[in-house]
């Protein structure tokens, strides 16, 4: 009796429309989502506006560690080095991808599933892995000195990951290897799908190459851009795995990254705090640079 | 309209990154198959043969076949928990009306950009208070919760674009909301869900960090950790190091080159278009 009642209240209510009971099928993936990823979130803003050594007890900081990020040296370091290495991580793989796209943009390419599972194969390997080949590769002995030394450019050849002033372009390159191939197999996509058509048309009002990838190309490919930069910034920021593995920061701190400055104040030296604004801070820029692409490059409003 | 010329520049120009793609990828393989006394820290190539015996060394010298275990367990535990969790939110996210059902979407789409620097360090303090740390639930937690901002958003695209029409009928034959998503609508979503399976799989077995905050005993490592570590203890050995590398890397490229549209397809719907 009471099962039917209720039935028909709640058919009534909703006419074949289920409500309440959404709040059901969520509840399992919210308890386990705001328990282990919100909820910590929230802890690590608190935890940025303390002083903590991780036991004892902590003390507030009021805005002590945000602070710091501008004033110490060994905290802006951190973040110049990743706004740089978007060059090597984002800015480059998309522009090596654009340039292959406007060579290729007029041939139908034949094994493209071969190529591109190829060009893409970097972006499924762990980090780590990759880590190890490139330590090989960039080693003082490695395939790239020697390569060197066999063209009779020996002079240029060097300990790449503990130079100081080549270390943090050689882990730079590794993320443009990592990052190239995805934007070649996103942007080769999107030029097969821009209608043949507009190209004839841009050639039969007498337009270049360039004219060409500036009027056709290039709009064409305006939502593959902003998913391409918008995935190779965010990975680039989140950057731990590479530089641990290749040069934990070194030489000196000439490779910290915000990623690898969060590990290292809060489990090696014991500055929980301002570990946490560290954490939050790259929260922010990520934030900041996504918000900025899609609406630079898609030209609407976030 | 396109010229032999044009046709030859970009074939070459595939060629040429298709060999910058592959270059570190055979060398580490051929590293993995050389000889060990090789005291090259760089790649090699084998000589005499291929060495088989660097894989069985690096399982039992380096103890992988521990770590693959670990690393198995984990990513199940956490691909399995992640995809039902997921389909029933998504389900009630795509198909259903209610009030703050907007809101609350919302707060998984921001676990799409959240670093996870940011959680890990509360995330270690917590569990280590919980006396969770060095267990699997470390990793199987955090992970999941991670996993889910992906899945539930992935899921939900994919119940919002599939067909009312079938819903309604399954609701007119009397099915209720339970059976229309098990019996309806999942067997339909199979292409969706399986590119959701090889995500989480993916970032799940990659995963470094967090294992690394989390395990500092050596029964729970995971094959990235335990990478790590062999690197930091026998970084002379390239050719163990090299076949350890591939043991990790194995699984994921496998899968990868049987399902490779699922991978792209999910890693490039992974840029929040909202």
């Amino acid at each position: 009796m009471k099962a039917t009642a209720w039935t028909r209240a709640y058919r009534r209510r909703a006419p074949g429309e289920p409500r309440a009971i959404g709040y059901v099928y969520i509840l399992p993936a919210l308890i386990v989502y705001a328990a282990f990823l919100l909820y910590p979130f929230g802890q690590a803003v608190w935890l940025s506006f303390v002083h903590w050594d991780g036991l004892t007890v902590a003390t507030p900081a009021g805005f002590d560690n945000y602070r710091a990020l501008f004033s110490d040296a060994s905290l802006r370091a951190p973040f110049l080095h990743a706004l740089l290495l978007l060059v090597f991580y984002a800015a480059l793989p998309v522009a090596i991808g654009l340039l292959l796209a406007a060579l290729m943009s007029r041939v139908r390419i034949r094994g493209m599933t071969f190529f591109r599972t190829v060009l893409f194969l970097p972006q499924v390997l762990a980090l780590i892995v990759v880590g190890v080949a490139w330590r090989s590769i960039l080693a003082p002995d490695g395939l790239l000195n020697d390569a060197l030394r066999a063209v009779g450019l020996g002079g240029l050849a060097r300990p790449w990951l503990g130079d100081y002033t080549w270390a943090l372009p050689a882990v730079g390159i590794v993320g443009t290897w990592v990052g190239t191939g995805l934007c070649m197999v996103l942007f080769l996509a999107g030029a097969q799908r821009i209608p043949r058509e507009l190209y004839e048309a841009a050639r039969m009002d007498g337009a270049g190459p360039l004219r060409e990838f500036l009027t056709v190309t290039l709009p064409g490919l305006r939502p593959q851009i902003a998913v391409a930069l918008t995935l190779t910034i965010v990975a680039g920021l989140r950057n731990f795995d590479l530089i641990y593995i290749t040069t934990s920061g070194g030489p000196g701190n000439a490779t910290s990254v915000p990623a690898y400055e969060v590990y290292h104040r809060a489990f090696e030296t014991n500055q929980v705090g301002s570990a946490a604004a560290v954490g939050v801070a790259l929260t922010v820029l990520i934030f900041v640079l996504t918000v900025t692409v899609s609406r630079l490059v898609e030209g609407r409003r976030a | 309209m396109t010229t032999r010329l044009e046709r030859n520049v970009t074939y070459g120009i595939l060629a040429l990154f298709t060999v910058i793609a592959l270059t570190p990828v055979i060398g580490i393989l051929s590293t993995a198959f050389g000889s060990q006394s090789s005291l090259d820290t760089g790649f090699s190539l084998p000589k005499g043969g291929l060495h088989w015996s660097n894989f069985a060394d690096a399982w039992s010298r380096g103890h992988f076949g521990t770590y693959l275990g670990n690393s198995v367990l984990v990513t199940a535990v956490v691909v399995a928990a992640t995809t039902v969790l997921a389909v029933l939110a998504a389900y009630a996210f795509g198909v259903m009306r209610f009030p703050g059902s907007t809101v609350l979407f919302h707060l998984f789409v921001i676990g799409l950009t959240l670093p996870q620097e940011a959680l890990v360090v509360p995330l270690y303090f917590d569990l280590r208070y919980a006396e969770l740390t060095d267990s699997y639930w470390a990793l199987i937690l955090p992970q999941t919760a991670q996993s889910l901002a992906f899945g539930v958003f992935w899921m939900r695209t994919y119940f919002r674009g599939s067909a009312r029409a079938v819903i309604e009928a399954a609701r007119i034959d009397g099915a209720n909301t339970w059976t229309t998503l098990w019996r309806v609508l999942v067997p339909m979503a199979r292409p969706a869900i399986s590119t959701m399976v090889v995500i989480t799989f993916m970032w799940t077995w990659n995963e470094f960090l967090m294992a690394l905050v989390m395990v500092s005993d050596e029964a729970h490592r995971t094959v990235p950790l335990g990478l790590a570590f062999f690197q930091g203890q026998h970084s002379s050995d390239a050719a163990l190091l090299a076949a350890a590398s591939v043991l990790i890397a194995l699984p994921v490229v496998v899968v990868y080159v049987a399902l490779q549209r699922r991978f792209i397809e999910g890693m490039l719907g992974g840029a929040v278009k909202e």
